[in-house]
């Protein structure tokens, strides 16, 4: 049967590892490249780098350090952060990136999407949505790193992502992102039932129960956690012993 | 050993690259007729489109180049539906080698499993000196919208929607619906095991 997986997140600011909360506040995580390999070794099922001081400066930055991670790691990462266009894709996939994630450039430029299935295949592009539920009750769609509200719902959003070509949406709520109280439930089922591509649950997870009601509530298809990992409040072996006992498909 | 990988425009080559590297192996990637027939092992990958991929081999004769080789060729996801007889993915003609068809997933009103299949999948009835030393039920990464149908040639076989093809063999050609370089160290000693084939 098809897994669920557990996805690390590492947040890649001036080649390491950082961790904030609620997109603020950010200490340093660690060497990229060593808890990426060390991830792996535990039994992690894909790992995914955001970089998030993407700017034209740092893309070579960034793209060597994408080399170093896929020299040295055995399963499937995913590389976002500041990509807008065909040609920065490529680069990343050259130096050996196996998918690639889009947020804000996408939303600006949907033919984005568009065009990097075209030519890369929707496998191996990744929708990125920061999303935060306001008073009325409805998800929004948030840019730039969660700093600029727009007026699009996030379903709709997601919807019409997949039909332009997205593979996966990788899902953040904001209003639980850092908060360590558990995944938003109601929104990520309302994508996973709906939409015919898999969705990636990410932010709140702070016990592994919280990753059993992520699959089994909520429908999702993955999760995604950063600090948890990083921060050893949760070992990816435990986890997986923990969802296989109750019963949810994980490989061990 | 001299060790080749087909170049052709079907990326994920970078990765098996790295892969081999792992292990501790070279290999040169190239489409030059010449050194592929001379090679004693050659590596087919892909991820792409079939009907793209297999013009382009056609063009470049590599298609005839492929079906006649005599070492030990492992094909990787589309490169093992490029080897099977024809594929749904835009009507394709493929290069017929195994004589399995690949056909689209087709998710049913019970099964209502998301297309492409994403993620890590288990292998079973293994059949061939290739799963040396893998147990059964193994996980392995795959991603594909496509699927290779059981037939004579099905040495493994996984489940999604319904039991197909995850390796297949006939002869000298190997082929694996999976991405053994992305499968962590099931992938490694998978690709080992292929090397270690006698040629």
């Amino acid at each position: 049967m098809l897994t669920k997986r557990i996805i690390p997140c590492l947040d890649i600011k001036d080649g390491r590892t950082v961790k904030g909360t609620n997109f603020v506040n950010l200490i340093d995580a660690g060497n990229p490249v060593e808890l990426a390999t060390m991830y792996a070794q535990q039994g992690a099922d894909e790992l995914v780098f955001l970089d998030i001081t993407a700017t034209v400066e740092k893309r070579k930055t960034l793209n060597n350090l994408v080399n170093k991670i896929a020299h040295h790691i055995n399963i499937p990462f995913t590389v976002g952060g500041g990509i807008s266009s065909v040609e920065d894709v490529s680069m990343l996939l050259q130096n050996g990136a196996d998918k690639i994630s889009v947020n804000t450039s996408a939303f600006k430029n949907p033919l984005l999407i568009n065009n990097l299935a075209k030519e890369f295949g929707s496998q191996c592009v990744v929708l990125a949505i920061d999303t935060k539920k306001e008073n009325d009750g409805e998800w929004y769609v948030y840019l730039n790193g969660g700093r600029l509200k727009t007026e699009i719902k996030c379903f709709d959003w997601a919807k019409q992502a997949v039909d332009l070509g997205a593979g996966e949406i990788l899902l953040t709520s904001m209003n639980n992102d850092g908060t360590k109280q558990g995944f938003a439930l109601d929104i990520t089922k309302q994508l996973a039932e709906t939409l015919s591509v898999p969705i990636i649950a990410s932010g709140g997870g702070g016990t592994m129960q919280h990753f059993v009601d992520v699959f089994q509530q909520a429908k999702a298809d993955a999760a995604l956690a950063a600090s948890v990992f990083h921060f050893k409040e949760i070992v990816i072996p435990d986890l997986k012993r923990y969802l296989c006992e109750q019963n949810i498909e994980v490989r061990i | 050993m001299q060790l080749t990988i087909i170049k052709y425009n079907a990326g994920n080559i970078q990765s098996v690259l790295y892969a081999l590297e792992r292990i501790g192996v070279k290999a040169v990637v190239t489409d030059d007729i010449q050194q592929i027939q001379s090679a004693d092992k050659i590596i087919f990958p892909g991820v792409g489109e079939a009907s793209t991929a297999m013009n382009y081999l056609k063009e470049r004769r590599l298609d005839e180049v492929i079906k006649n080789l005599t070492q030990p060729v492992l094909g990787i996801c589309l490169g093992m539906q490029l080897m099977c007889k024809y594929s749904e993915e835009n009507n394709t003609e493929c290069l017929g080698i195994f004589d399995e068809t690949v056909k689209l997933f087709r998710p049913t009103l019970e099964i209502k499993n998301k297309v492409p299949q994403i993620g890590w999948n288990n292998i079973y009835d293994l059949k061939n000196s290739l799963f040396n030393n893998i147990q059964q039920n193994s996980y392995c990464y795959f991603v594909h919208s496509y699927y290779a149908s059981i037939g004579n040639h099905t040495i493994a076989t996984t489940n999604y929607i319904q039991p197909y093809s995850s390796a297949l063999h006939k002869n000298n050609f190997y082929g694996v619906q999976f991405h053994p370089e992305k499968s962590a160290v099931v992938g490694e000693k998978i690709i080992t095991n292929f090397l270690n084939l006698k040629s």
